[in-house]
């Protein structure tokens, strides 16, 4: 019995000793702090994101209305040479049916500031209608470059977002880059820098929306908790109006010009939901056509209801206990909730909840690792039509590499090991569901790629992808729910301890 | 399992640059992509016998039979995934995406040959010295510029080489003279290091007693003729030796590449110029050529104005010269760990004093010289100077304004690894596992102090003439990128790329110096 004893602690101490000559491996990479890791990585994902702006870009070389990168081009074109009132306004000079600004004036400045920069190299590329559909080289090239120098976030080989900035080509690096300043700024409890970051971020792209309901209930949760709410509620409304003042000082003179750019930020005309987008709405169109049942105008109602009752449990839980986990939580949930019940959703759209998906990485691996793998499922058809395979299988090896990188902080535990055999049916149920559809996926990949749909349905991969998507989103959506609401009853427990 | 383990982590490095590589599949690639491509063409098409001696594309068959052998191998696939790669006169010039893509991934999988090379040679070190090793090999910029951009198949070739020098090191002679032999009929370039091998190999594996001796010689002649003939025997039968010594040797090229190699003939020519302005000056007549090196044209006459001419026996000779501090130390004293030096530095002095050499023949000695970068800490501080030179010497191979973020990127990412890697293996004289075990174990075990005396002392840092010399590397290269075009606009355009051939020239000298005295110094 003894002998058996000290066996075990010998296995257990050449266990740990193995784990620390192990952990040796990443040890000469951390070992000068964290800034030179930090260095050591940055320089590394910029080299992938150079690397990615080699390939195409959507809309590259197919007039008439070319792609995203065209829009961005317009825009710098726009901004340039037209006074600021007329940038949202219908006119000869600006044709909005012709990728109008449909951002708000942030994105406007910004665009203002690279035409700036572009026109003083290739002033052809930004004339007003004579540069439409212009793609030279310089064009693209200084473009991105600006892109990269922008970034400013920590979680720098999101996959997801290095294919739509950089390869399908948008700014969600700026919006996104606020944000995540914002959530390191209530994170430092400095309340106030971060609603003013957030107002930027929310005006430069108007889907940072997605957050809004976190970062409202998270501040009012720690106001109330002061001594004196009323003060602290009214300090933070006025760094928030202000800021917008500040931002949409031109656009306020009258109500005309504020409603004309906020009708284009919302273009409800376009109706709940285009293409195939793994939420509610277009999954479950599928059996309910809910163009066809319902208006334009009943739809957004009861979109704005779902989207409202789907926040609400983790916004509650905010308000009542907030933390700082708590917060990363909430932000988790309510963009779920806004992708998956909101109106006019796009695929790019998974990028959101991916965010404070990522900053939860350390706690949520596997979540995490799921959400990553379907959110760039959830983009592969978006991607093939801009001819990013390549990249998209690249950059997926590559997340999916260093996520497992040896002996780092991917794939299982080490001391995970289920002790109670009660449990193991349940769990290789899941793990044999969760390989299907793992496989099943991979498999749909490839079918994607080389085999045509029948003609009765031309969209059935596209379709089958999409009721994938939409029912793993769905599964981690109700998971980071209930994970949210234990931390209240955890915070519960350890106030009754306190008080004890 | 710790060998298992191992290969896993081995592989994961690999896999990391393989993403990176794909990445890089439509980025620029030179005139040696369509080289490689009609020698797929040209060997699927023809028979042997009219390898060597056809003439459809200037890009004329100018490596040896193996590496012959191996893009018939290759164009076996090509033709399967699309014929048109392997047409030989429809085939001109192709640049679909079926024959980039397969091309370029070819290389990536020639790769793995290198990392068997790299896998054999790190089996038997300590943890740390392999991860720095695989950090500096399987992630060289050097490779991925030449290889992966440019376009070429060096890492193929060096795998050859490091297979070579594992079983060398392992006392396993005969294999890797073998291995060194079949490496010549890939590139005969790296023929440059036959003598050392041939010095070594005579006095390492033959000089045991006459019979004994003389038995293994006969060995290591058969197995090499045997390999030579193997390679070169159907052509001897076909009668076209003559014809494919040829088109191997083409020395009707110059002394000088048109964009000079970082080698000593740089400073020749340098000086010959300077004579040359001063000799007229001071009213000398002197005849300037026509074909001036500055004009960037490459020719059989070698235009000196005052110094006299270069042959390529002059070259030879010099080569030679150089190496025979390396043929006596290796005649001495034949020892396995050496190898590797002598090796590397038989290449740096063909890359110093050779015909025609070509920036990229860097590769051949620097990557070897990996293999003793972590042995102590001169030798990593060495490597550090040499690594940052040698991949900057390359960048004008990439000219194109897209890879410019992707050649200085690759650059910085290697240095910062390279600092991170060698400050790490350097500065901690006790071993990690102590400090590691003081965490996790708590007050058990003595808290060791992170830095004891003897590690603060020999750290990993570089002097002031080493971080001058780099500072002026970054001074050279915003001239010729941005004040140069700014200041001169196009008159001139051929100074860029002279100051940066001139001062990595000072770099190479150096580092050929410095192994030298090494050689010298030890016993």
């Amino acid at each position: 019995m003894g002998k058996k004893k000290e066996k075990k602690e010998i296995n257990e101490k050449v266990d740990v000793e193995a784990v620390e000559i192990e952990d040796d491996t990443w040890w000469w990479l951390t070992h000068k702090g964290i800034g030179a890791t930090f260095l050591c990585i940055s320089v590394f994902a910029l080299l992938v994101r150079v690397a990615v702006s080699l390939h195409p870009y959507s809309g590259a070389g197919s007039p008439p209305k070319f792609g995203d990168y065209e829009a961005q081009r317009h825009w710098m074109e726009i901004t340039l040479n037209l006074p600021v009132l007329e940038w949202y306004r219908n006119s000869t000079g600006n044709d909005l049916s012709y990728w109008g600004l449909d951002y708000p004036p942030l994105t406007a400045y910004q665009s203002y500031f690279h035409g700036l920069f572009l026109r003083f190299f290739d002033p052809d590329s930004v004339s007003l209608f004579t540069s439409r559909g212009y793609e030279t080289y310089v064009g693209c090239h200084s473009s991105r470059k600006n892109d990269c120098a922008w970034h400013i976030a920590m979680l720098l080989l999101n996959p997801c977002l290095i294919l739509i900035d950089h390869g399908h080509f948008q700014y969600n690096c700026i919006s996104l880059g606020l944000t995540v300043a914002a959530i390191a700024a209530i994170l430092s409890q400095r309340e106030l820098l971060a609603s003013c970051l957030f107002t930027l971020a929310l005006s430069h792209k108007q889907m940072s929306v997605y957050y809004a309901p976190a970062f409202f209930s998270h501040l009012l949760g720690k106001c109330l908790r002061r001594k004196n709410p009323i003060h602290g509620v009214a300090k933070l409304g006025l760094t928030v109006l202000g800021t917008f003042t500040v931002v949409w000082w031109p656009y306020l003179h009258s109500t005309d010009a504020l409603l004309g750019v906020l009708s284009r930020l919302a273009p409800f005309e376009r109706g709940i939901y285009e293409d195939y987008v793994a939420n509610f709405w277009c999954t479950s169109s599928v059996i309910i056509k809910w163009k066809r049942l319902f208006s334009v105008h009943s739809l957004k109602f009861i979109s704005l209801t779902a989207t409202v009752l789907t926040c609400l449990p983790s916004m509650v839980q905010q308000v009542m206990a907030p933390s700082s986990r708590g917060f990363l939580y909430g932000l988790l949930n309510s963009s779920f909730a806004f992708y998956l019940f909101s109106f006019q959703v796009h695929e790019k759209s998974i990028l959101l909840p991916l965010l404070p998906a990522s900053l939860l990485a350390l706690e949520e691996r596997r979540p995490f690792k799921w959400l990553m793998f379907y959110g760039l499922f959830s983009m592969f058809p978006l991607l093939c039509r801009d001819k990013l395979v390549l990249p998209y299988f690249a950059l997926h090896a590559l997340f999916m590499l260093l996520y497992h990188a040896p002996c780092g902080h991917g794939g299982r535990p080490r001391n995970a090991r289920p002790n109670n055999t009660k449990f193991d049916y349940f769990d290789s149920f899941k793990t044999f569901m969760n390989g299907f559809i793992y496989l099943s996926s991979f498999i749909l990949h490839i079918v994607y790629l080389t085999m045509h749909p029948p003609e009765k349905f031309p969209y059935l991969f596209e379709a089958i992808i999409m009721l994938i998507c939409f029912y793993q989103f769905a599964l981690l959506a109700f998971y980071t729910n209930v994970k949210q609401w234990s931390l209240l009853e955890h915070s519960t427990t350890e106030e009754e301890k306190k008080l004890i | 399992m710790e060998s298992s383990s191992s290969t896993r982590q081995l592989l994961w490095f690999f896999a990391i640059a393989v993403c990176v590589k794909l990445l890089l599949i439509p980025a620029y690639h030179s005139t040696d992509f369509e080289v490689h491509r009609h020698w797929l063409a040209l060997t699927h098409s023809l028979p042997l016998s009219n390898w060597y001696a056809d003439e459809t594309s200037p890009w004329t068959l100018d490596y040896p039979p193996f590496f012959a052998c191996f893009e018939r191998f290759l164009s076996i696939f090509a033709h399967y995934i699309d014929p048109q790669i392997v047409d030989l006169h429809n085939g001109l010039n192709y640049r679909a995406n079926s024959a980039i893509y397969f091309l370029r991934i070819s290389v990536i999988l020639s790769d793995l040959w290198l990392l068997y090379g790299v896998y054999r040679l790190t089996k038997n070190a300590d943890v740390k010295r392999r991860y720095l090793i695989w950090v500096l090999i399987v992630w060289s910029p050097a490779l991925v510029m030449v290889d992966h951009l440019h376009f070429q198949y060096n890492g193929f070739l060096l795998g050859w080489l490091l297979l070579s020098i594992s079983f060398l090191q392992e006392g396993k002679d005969l294999m890797g003279g073998f291995l060194f032999a079949v490496l010549l009929c890939f590139k005969h370039l790296f023929a440059v290091a036959a003598p050392v091998y041939f010095v070594y190999l005579l006095r390492h594996y033959c000089w045991k007693g006459l019979v004994r001796g003389f038995s293994r010689l006969s060995v290591l002649g058969a197995v090499v003729v045997a390999v030579f003939a193997a390679a070169y025997g159907p052509f001897l039968y076909h009668g076209q030796i003559q014809q494919v010594f040829n088109r191997m040797f083409p020395f009707g090229r110059g002394l000088c590449h048109a964009y000079w190699a970082p080698n000593f003939w740089v400073f020749y020519i340098i000086l010959d110029k300077v004579f040359s302005f001063f000799l007229k000056k001071f009213g000398f007549s002197i005849q300037i050529p026509a074909a001036s090196f500055t004009g960037g044209l490459v020719g059989d006459s070698s235009p000196f104005a005052v110094l006299p001419k270069i042959s390529p026996s002059t070259t030879l000779i010099m080569v030679l010269l150089a190496l025979s501090p390396c043929f006596i130390k290796a005649w001495t004293n034949p020892q396995p760990r050496m190898v590797a030096r002598w090796i590397a530095y038989a290449y740096t002095c063909g890359f110093l004093f050779g015909w025609h050499v070509h920036e990229k023949a860097s590769l051949h000695f620097v990557i070897p010289l990996a293999i003793v970068a972590v042995q102590s800490l001169e030798d990593a501080k060495h490597y550090f100077m040499l690594s940052i030179v040698s991949c900057y010497s390359l960048f004008p191979l990439l000219y194109e304004g897209q890879e410019y973020p992707i050649k200085v990127l690759l650059l910085l990412l290697h240095s910062i690894l390279m600092w991170l890697g060698f400050s790490t293996k350097f500065t901690r004289a006790s071993a990690p596992n102590t400090m590691v075990t003081a965490k996790k174990k708590g007050a058990q075990s003595k808290s060791i102090e992170s830095s004891s005396p003897a590690a603060e002392k020999g750290g990993f840092t570089i002097g002031w003439v080493g971080k001058s010399y780099l500072l002026g590397l970054l001074l050279v290269e915003i001239w010729g990128q941005f004040l140069h075009p700014y200041l001169l606009g196009d008159k001139f355009p051929f100074v860029p790329l002279m100051l940066i051939s001139t001062y990595c020239a000072f770099g190479i000298m150096y580092s050929w110096i410095w192994q030298l005295r090494w050689i010298i110094s030890t016993t």
